[in-house]
């Protein structure tokens, strides 16, 4: 088939990048007229019409992904029509979940999605970054990559593996040792204690709090590892030039300069935990209420779906269900683009 | 007196520093602890359970001895079906960001809105296949679970494809359009090649991802109890039956429940290491 390419033309065989455009000039060579020259017509249209072809394949799949979300939004939307008119705004407010009479309220779904979200990012993002600081300006190099990879891992772990570990060991762990001590020593305390307080369950949102935050920390440490490798060394080295510590480098210089980045990071780690499902089910007691307690069972949006969507019946259960996913969606939308915001423009900073 | 409060001014200043240090190694034992600890539960736990039995029978009723046949098959199969499905589109959509689209507003809006994708709560897509194929077919099934399971392989496989082939030296390109060669032809013979174990990881990788998904199939693919390979039907998988057995009291279904999930997680793990060794070299 090379065999029928023209060797020389007077144009190039493209026009333009896109390869779109084949010189005719050639073909009507009064030199290449005849049989050969149809023939070298004939595959050089075929090469075109593939051409054009494949670049509408990949320009559909492209789409494709678009429309992958925006089916998401519409399916989610039609879904939650039904729940949406029969409660109206109240289905945000209310904390009454009752199957039996049909009466759907989201607030303990949503309440318990950002307490455990908060308690989250509260263990990981100081872990998520001294483990950062430590890879990144710490660690001996012939230990960094291991240990980078070490903790990537722990992202690799499916998310019901947290929850059967979560159930079995940690559980049962903070129920026995950690949940009375902290009862104990917050009684009494104002504020305090009506944050711990109740019986030590062992399951509920402190738990799942905690796994969540084990489940978001490499998201966390690798976006800030990224970044802080990103900080130009001539900053760091002028810095430690004035005589200042490594921490002093770190909070004052390091820190600054790539606090986009790291809040992209801790963005990218919160939308993660928001939208966690397996691990938190196992763990959070799945009980529609709102307790000021840390320590009580509750519920996430994603829990109960989780929970309930099989045996939901009748529509305006499942489409209350429906449209807890659609509030769910909604805020991880939201949580996730302006991460990827803040990515985006740390990125063309770095060029 | 100066000379003092500048020593004590050092000292905290030295003490500050230490502390964080400390701190920062033991964020880091922090970490890796959790590592070892739940690797180390699972593999204690798993471990006795492992048996020819777990591989040859399928999973039993309450109270009985049994395996996990056909919950292993039934993952295989959904995960294969869903990579089918999801890698053509995610391979083609990355090649259309890569190669034709750098610069244009669509593939920039494409790239945003599948970094959510990548990162979009695993159940809100269970609830939309849900709504698109279960709800309108009727049943659970498990096309619906592996159409779920595609919808979570796309923008990974996007991702990857993209990144891979923006590293392919754009001097190939040039060398490739200098013979005359089409561009799709560049794209399939020269940048596919160049960028094929980058691909490849990325395809890895999906498949990493979804053979531990569980939240996607609960409500499309559902569960069984018996070995069917009938695609029309509900299908049983792996995470799912774990699901189902570690919340029940009965303890045989529990020990199995471990069983599956210490062989999810070496499948996973040594699938992400194999993933990362090939792009390793290629760099």
């Amino acid at each position: 088939m090379n065999a029928g390419f023209p060797a020389i033309g007077r144009e190039p065989l493209f026009q333009d990048a896109r390869g779109l455009r084949v010189s005719e000039v050639t073909l009507n060579d009064s030199a290449l007229r005849g049989a050969e020259a149809r023939s070298r017509a004939a595959v050089l249209k075929r090469l075109r019409v593939s051409d054009l072809a494949f670049r509408g394949l990949t320009r559909g799949a492209a789409l494709m992904v678009l429309a992958l979300l925006s089916g998401v939004i519409l399916a989610l939307v039609i879904g939650s029509v039904p729940a949406l008119k029969a409660f109206g705004f109240g289905f945000i407010t209310s904390e009454v979940w009752n199957p039996v009479t049909e009466q759907f309220g989201a607030l303990a779904p949503i309440y318990g999605t950002l307490v455990t979200s908060i308690i989250a990012m509260v263990i990981a993002v100081p872990v998520g970054l001294m483990i950062a600081f430590f890879l990144t300006e710490l660690c001996p190099m012939w230990l960094r990559r291991p240990i980078a990879i070490a903790i990537e891992l722990l992202a690799g772990i499916p998310s019901i593996i947290y929850g059967i570990w979560g159930l079995f060991v940690f559980a049962p762990f903070l129920q026995k040792y950690v949940q009375p001590a902290l009862i104990d020593t917050f009684d009494g305390v104002p504020v305090l204690s009506s944050l711990f307080e109740g019986p030590p369950y062992g399951i509920g949102m402190l738990t799942a709090g905690f796994i969540l935050a084990i489940m978001v920390l490499p998201f966390i440490t690798a976006i800030s590892r990224d970044v802080f490798d990103a900080v130009p060394p001539v900053l760091k080295e002028a810095t430690y030039g004035l005589g200042c510590t490594t921490w002093e480098v770190f909070k004052h210089v390091i820190l600054p300069y790539t606090r986009v980045g790291v809040l992209g990071g801790v963005m990218l780690g919160l939308g993660r935990a928001l939208g966690e499902t397996m691990a938190v089910t196992f763990v959070i007691g799945n009980a529609h209420k709102v307790s000021a307690s840390i320590l009580a069972p509750g519920t996430t949006i994603s829990a109960s779906i989780a929970n309930e969507f099989t045996e939901a019946v009748g529509d305006l259960y499942t489409s209350s269900l429906i449209a807890l996913g659609l509030i769910l969606f909604v805020i991880t939308f939201i949580v996730l683009a302006i991460a990827r915001y803040m990515l985006l423009r740390i990125q063309k900073r770095a060029g | 007196m100066a000379i003092a409060a500048r020593n004590a001014l050092y000292l905290r200043r030295r003490l500050r520093n230490t502390i964080a240090r400390a701190l920062a190694f033991a964020a880091t034992a922090f970490g890796l602890g959790w590592l070892v600890l739940i690797l180390g539960v699972l593999i204690f736990e798993g471990i006795g359970g492992l048996s020819l039995a777990v591989f040859t029978e399928n999973t039993p009723p309450p109270g009985a001895a049994g395996g996990l046949l056909n919950a292993i098959m039934g993952s295989i199969v959904m995960t294969v079906l869903a990579i089918v499905i999801g890698t053509p589109i995610g391979v083609l959509a990355g090649t259309y960001m890569a190669e034709y689209g750098r610069h244009d507003k669509l593939a920039s809006v494409v790239r945003f809105i599948n970094d959510i994708l990548l990162s979009a709560p695993s159940i809100v897509i269970g609830l939309f296949i849900y709504e698109v194929l279960v709800a309108p077919m009727g049943h659970f099934s498990g096309y619906a679970g592996s159409v779920a399971l595609a919808v979570i392989v796309i923008p990974v496989v996007v991702r990857t494809t993209e990144d891979m082939l923006t590293l392919v030296p754009d001097t190939l390109r040039e060398a490739a359009a200098s013979i005359g060669l089409p561009r799709a032809h560049m794209i399939v013979r020269i940048a596919y090649r160049a960028a094929r174990a980058g691909i490849v990881t990325g395809i890895l990788l999906a498949i990493a991802r979804i053979s531990g998904e569980t939240a996607p199939l609960l409500f499309t693919a559902l569960n069984n109890q018996f070995f069917s390979l009938d695609m029309n039907a509900p299908v049983p998988s792996l995470p799912v039956v774990i699901f189902q057995f570690a919340l029940s009291p009965y303890e045989e279904w529990q020990k199995l429940a471990w069983t599956g999930a210490l062989l999810i997680t070496v499948t996973v793990l040594a699938l992400s290491i194999i993933a990362r060794s090939l792009t390793a070299r290629k760099s």
